[in-house]
């Protein structure tokens, strides 16, 4: 096993769960939980491979990637933020239509090929810092290279910005924010179709650059799941997302480099010799999902810090008869 | 409306009015708020809007402040007719309002607060730099406030004041207050109305929203009356007048303000904390070794600044918080156990949040009136629940507590203020409670519903009960209470027999000065120790006082 | 000195105001609607992708409940379906948000099937020890899975819905683990089949004595479906248990507040729920597929949660929507392509909650 490459891929398919995790920070930062991360993903993989692939031009993909997330993204946030809805079933229902939309649209569709849609590049002078240079900056998708400059994006934006600002009031409190002239409703749509747009992005990452190709429901493997579990670990912060997906996409992919050796040190791989037992490799990343969540529960109840406080509570204007 | 003109030499008559509301008419389902409302505001006056809970005070207010929309009628700001349709329009109009509800982000700082919502910074926020100023122009107002603290470490004062230099900093040259005292010791708000002074010396022009005729008298320049949404009194000139006048033109009707009290004769101690502290949800100390008793057949009135540990005060008697010391209720100790163990030693629970914590908002009136009863028979049979037997109690106890409802089917949430809490007494009071931890009983509710909640505190008093009357209203606390406990930081500054016990010197305790500068009261209390026997005598029958 | 306001363009507008009473008729009336328009919009989506509408449409209908046999087909697709649908119903009753019946399911036929696998009796035993040493079986291994999940929530304030999510890939990689190792038939991803005593009876084992029952694969396991609708129902309705869960479903604070202890509750809840979801991994290995398989459920756990919602937690509506599910299934299993069915549920779920705001707000148009 070679540390330097399962790393290197580990920050590839980490930055699917990183593009996931920070919408749905942004998301939930202004007071809305939308579960429908999982279907948002597979109807933009199956974009952006579709458009990819038959307009021969990625960037296209890409965009149409974003738009489709948008676009799923608007019905949760019509449904929530109009109709006052159940904000959890209200996203469990777009997991469902996602899913189903993509797997109809994505019917006939060529199922694996062998080249990534979008371009690979290798940072000059970074790439030659010793191991560091060969996991992040060397022969990684130009979407890698964004996710590196979302994190920090995304926390000054939060942080310091007017929007930032303004963002957080509304997932906070959000009858201050309005009685202060911000526009909860409108500033939650904005925010939740980023989300979905950066969920879109997740899922083109999927089919355009990593594992490149339509793998009809084999897509998302539950990656928009743990991406949702990923944001409670991160405590609603892009830095600590940065941190879990990574791991937790460097633990996926061991589980598969775990399965080719036939000796660990001289012992018998038991993964090799009794295939059956590759079953349990492939729950670990799952299991280490639920181990990270009661690690970040246990550190958020002793740290005090919580979901924004009106995460998933309707927003309705305060006139009443009584 | 025609009321004649005052002579008033310190304000130019043709200036224009800074705000005129005419005809204003809001509907909401079911009742007319405000039914054809003239109100008129001069420039550099403070004028008082005076009304019962409900006469449409606040709702007139919201709309002026773009919160809510008017049916019908027009407004005009400085002479201008202007459409207010949102909160943005009122302050741009420069109308600015401060609810009873803070409109402030806890989690967020002071700066941060002052400046959400304005076109500046346009992007990036510059902290710093705007701390400066906020600092600046709040000095320049004489308003203490840090700018860098986080809004939720702030006291209710500080955080009324965070409000203030808001609306400065937004220009804002009419200011609206709703009820801006009743979160107030008695010392804070006379520091709030000399800030009110200097801002309306300054130009600004203030609209005082209150139902307390003493302060309105103190405070306002001029006086507009409502009783069920209809002006009674447009704008008088509030020198001269007195506090009967004024509550008739509020009630209408003559008003009996002292409440009936007999001497009381109070048993056994059977609540007693010793030691308690506990921690609030952040884990900051809310209360800090407090040390009470409350005797059967008594009320003790617990009088405290909101914010001061009262509810958490509240959480640890019924069980709801966890915390270190004794909590004894009948002689045992219950500190730390579950809310059950309370509620099985005969402890009642008011809790100040009703829709949060006292009622199940979208189950029937049935469903809530059995919460603490359903696990004994007759309701309880074996495992199962006896709904026939639930129904008939609930319909005895509507009955009997005068909850009006279409019917005992109805969910909770369609209840008014007034009859939730007469459902909440109905079902706490109806089980003979030896203790009741009753918090903030009567606030917010209409003055029916407030005569009927002291009526069963005092009722329940006669028959033996040893009541905890948490309340941030001393009137009521006065009115009610056998002895007051103070609270401030978490700790009983002082308790006081009511006969010693006046807003002044309450007002003191309250805003952290110790008994013994305190005044009178002070010099009976000094030395007595706590746990004495029955002292039916004169003077603090108990002192836990120390200089912070 | 005042001036009247502008004039709206249109002098009409739609405004919305609180109910003060909901009739009892109106949430059936509304769940129908909603379902009505999402037929509606799933059809105009089929032929917005090429396909004829009408014709899924009658296929769906044709293909279910057409003749009695596939009638009965149907109600033997809508049996873990009224299963799962319960298990969600009472756990979101709570609003405990256990998305886990799928694992739940998996771990239930697990359960049920090593009690002949294993084999934990003897070859050859009556079926009347059998058969309910399987429900047994099947009901812990269910409830020890959901329990997992409710330990979790309970004891380190653990998000249930990531947590059961994620149980349930770990559930059906356990099940994968069996079926391809150590219960392999042949190196098939299949058991074998289970003898006869261990499987419930079915209408068609009648068929010496009613003919007309030949061939009807309707099953015992429909039946139980139904008595644990009954359960459920007497639970809520009926019990203090019930009035708990209902409770802490609407305000825990206040629930709290009346001495409920909430940690306990979930835990109760959350085996309860996985214990039915695990009596529909049970009857399907029992009364359907006769043996353990890879992918035992294609989705009943999920399709559960719609259930529930479109049953508005009601258990006997539970019933109606599984069998309205199970037509679905059944025929979106010819269906082609086969996210049909997946879209459509989808469609309806988002439908019926989005006209829940009907049944709390009134929407009137007004004069302006």
């Amino acid at each position: 096993m070679n540390f330097e490459i399962i790393l290197a891929a580990g920050v590839a398919s980490g930055t699917i769960l990183l593009f996931a995790a920070i919408g749905e920070i942004f998301t939930e930062r202004a007071g809305i939980i939308n579960l429908g991360v999982e279907g948002m993903m597979f109807v933009g993989a199956l974009a952006g491979f579709k458009v990819g692939i038959e307009t021969g031009n990625p960037w296209l993909g890409l965009a149409l990637a974003m738009a489709a997330g948008a676009l799923l993204a608007l019905l949760h946030a019509i449904v929530c933020i109009h109709f006052q809805a159940d904000q959890i079933v209200s996203g469990l229902a777009l997991t469902f239509v996602g899913t189903g939309v993509a797997l109809v649209m994505g019917e006939g569709l060529a199922t694996a090929r062998t080249g990534a849609l979008l371009p690979t590049l290798t940072i000059p002078v970074l790439s030659g810092i010793p191991f560091l240079g060969g996991v992040f900056f060397t022969d990684q998708s130009v979407l890698v290279y964004v996710g590196y400059l979302l994190v920090p994006a995304a926390y000054l934006w939060i942080d310091h910005t007017r929007p930032g600002l303004h963002l957080r009031a509304v997932g906070e409190q959000p009858s201050a924010a309005d009685a202060l002239g911000i526009d909860v409703y409108r500033t939650r749509y904005v925010y939740t179709l980023f989300g979905g747009a950066l969920a879109g992005l997740a899922g083109a990452t999927i089919s355009m650059a990593v594992t490149p190709g339509w793998f009809s429901n084999q897509e998302t493997s539950g990656l928009g799941w743990i991406a949702i579990g990923l944001v409670i670990f991160a405590q609603w912060s892009p830095g600590r997302a940065l941190i879990g997906a990574y791991l937790i996409a460097v633990i996926r992919r061991m589980t598969l480099d775990l399965q080719g050796p036939s000796d660990f040190f001289g012992f018998a791989n038991p993964f090799f010799t009794y295939q059956p037992s590759t079953f349990f490799l492939n729950m670990l990343p799952y299991a280490m999902v639920i181990l990270v969540l009661v690690i970040g529960s246990r550190e958020a109840r002793r740290r005090r810090v919580g979901a924004p406080a009106s995460l998933g509570v309707p927003y309705v204007r305060g006139e009443r008869g009584h | 409306m025609t009321e004649p003109e005052p002579i008033d030499t310190t304000h130019e008559l043709d200036t224009p009015l800074a705000v005129d509301m005419r005809g204003i008419v809001k509907r909401f389902p079911g009742l007319i708020a405000n039914d054809q409302v003239d109100f008129e505001l001069r420039r550099g006056e403070v004028h008082a809007l005076l009304g019962e809970n409900g006469a449409g005070k606040s709702t007139l207010m919201n709309i002026l402040s773009g919160l809510y929309r008017a049916d019908e009628g027009t407004i005009t700001v400085g002479g201008v007719p202007v459409d207010i349709r949102s909160p943005r329009d009122a302050i741009e109009a420069g109308l600015g309002m401060i609810h009873q509800h803070f409109t402030l982000v806890p989690s967020l700082t002071v700066t941060e607060n002052v400046l959400l919502g304005l076109p500046e910074p346009r992007f990036r926020l510059h902290l710093p730099k705007y701390a400066g100023r906020i600092s600046e122009l709040a000095e320049r107002s004489g308003l203490r406030v840090d700018p860098r603290a986080k809004v939720w470490d702030l006291s209710v004062g500080e955080q009324q004041r965070v409000e203030i230099v808001k609306m400065l900093y937004r220009g804002v040259r009419v200011l609206i207050m709703d009820e801006p005292t009743a979160v107030l010791a008695p010392q804070e708000a006379e520091e709030l109305f000399r800030t009110l002074r200097d801002m309306t010396a300054q130009g600004a022009s203030i609209v005082f929203i209150s139902h307390k005729l003493d302060e309105v008298l103190a405070i306002a320049d001029r006086i507009t009356i409502l009783r069920k949404g209809v002006v009674t009194a447009s704008g008088i000139p509030a020198a001269g007048r007195t506090r009967s006048e004024l509550a008739r033109l509020m009630v209408g009707r003559d008003v009996i303000e002292a409440i009936e009290r007999t001497s009381s004769t109070p048993g056994q101690v059977v609540l007693s904390l010793e030691g308690v502290s506990a921690r609030d949800d952040r884990g900051l100390p809310v209360l800090r070794d407090v040390a009470l008793e409350v005797r059967a057949g008594e009320i003790v009135g617990l009088a405290g600044v909101a914010g001061n540990g009262q509810t958490a005060l509240a959480e640890v008697i019924t069980g709801l918080r966890e915390c270190a010391g004794r909590v004894n209720i009948h002689g045992e100790d219950l500190a730390g156990r579950p809310p059950l163990r309370a509620i099985d030693a005969g402890v009642a629970h008011i809790p100040e949040d009703r829709q949060g914590m006292g009622s199940a908002p979208d189950l029937s009136l049935v469903d809530n009136l059995m919460m603490k009863s359903y696990r004994r028979a007759p309701i309880a049979r074996g495992w199962l629940v006896n709904s026939t037997v639930a129904r008939d109690q609930a319909e005895g106890l509507t009955t009997e507590y005068q909850v009006a409802a279409p019917s005992v089917d109805t969910q909770a949430r369609l209840l008014s203020g007034g009859n939730l809490q007469r459902l909440i007494f109905a079902r706490e009071v109806s089980a003979m409670p030896s203790i009741i931890v009753a918090a903030q009983p009567s606030r917010g509710l209409d003055v029916g519903a407030v005569e009927t909640v002291h009526r069963l505190l005092l009722e329940r008093r006669s028959a033996g009960a040893a009541i905890l009357l948490v309340s941030e209203d001393l009137d009521e606390i006065l009115a009610l209470s056998d002895r007051v406990a103070v609270i401030y930081e978490g700790h009983i500054a002082g308790v006081l027999d009511v006969d010693h016990a006046d807003v002044h010197t309450l007002g003191l305790l309250m805003t952290g000065s110790s008994l013994a500068t305190a005044g009178q009261g002070a010099s009976a209390g000094q030395g007595a120790s706590t746990g004495q026997g029955a002292s039916t005598g004169q003077g603090a029958s108990s002192v836990a006082a120390s200089d912070p | 000195m005042t001036v009247t306001g502008r004039r709206p363009i249109i002098p009409w507008s739609l405004r919305t105001e609180q109910r003060l009473e909901t009739p009892r008729w109106l949430p059936i009336v509304t769940t129908l609607g909603a379902v009505l328009v999402a037929l509606l919009i799933s059809g105009i989506l089929i032929a917005i992708i090429g396909g004829d509408p009408i014709e899924v449409g009658a296929h769906i209908v044709r293909s279910s409940l057409g003749n009695v046999g596939v009638l009965s087909d149907t109600l033997v697709k809508a049996t873990p379906l009224i299963f799962t649908g319960l298990a969600c119903a009472l756990a979101f009753r709570m609003r405990l948000w256990n998305i886990g019946a799928e694992g739940q399911l998996y771990f239930g036929a697990w359960g049920a099937s090593a009690v002949v696998l294993v084999p934990l009796v003897p070859p050859g035993s009556s079926p009347f020890l059998v058969v309910p040493l399987m429900i047994v079986a099947g009901v812990v291994s269910g409830a020890l899975w959901g329990g997992i999940a409710g330990w979790l929530k309970a004891r380190f304030n653990v998000n249930e819905i990531i947590t059961t999510l994620m149980l349930n890939y770990i559930a059906i990689l356990w099940v994968r683990y069996w079926v391809f190792g150590p219960w392999s038939e042949g190196g098939f991803q299949l058991s074998r089949q289970f003898p006869r005593e261990a499987w419930l009876p079915r209408l068609t084992d009648f068929a010496k004595a009613i003919p007309d029952l030949g061939g009807l694969t309707t099953h015992l396991g429909f039946v139980f479906g139904l008595v644990c609708a009954f359960l459920v129902w007497f639970l809520l309705k009926h019990t203090r248990k019930g009035y708990e869960i209902r409770l802490i479903g609407d305000n825990p604070r206040a629930a709290r507040y009346a001495g409920i202890d909430i940690g306990r509750n979930i835990i109760l809840v959350m085996l309860m729920s996985g214990g039915l979801a695990g009596l529909a991994g049970m009857s399907e290995v029992s009364g359907s597929v006769h043996r353990l398989q890879d992918g035992i459920s294609p989705g009943y756990g999920f399709t559960g949660v719609i259930i529930a919602y479109l049953a508005r937690f009601n258990p006997f509506g539970v019933v109606l929507a599984a069998i309205l599910f199970g037509a679905l299934i059944l025929a979106g299993r010819e269906i082609q392509p086969a996210g049909i069915p997946a879209m459509i549920q989808g469609i309806v779920l988002f439908c019926v909650i989005g006209s829940d705001i009907l049944l709390r707000q009134r929407i009137r148009l007004v004069r302006r």
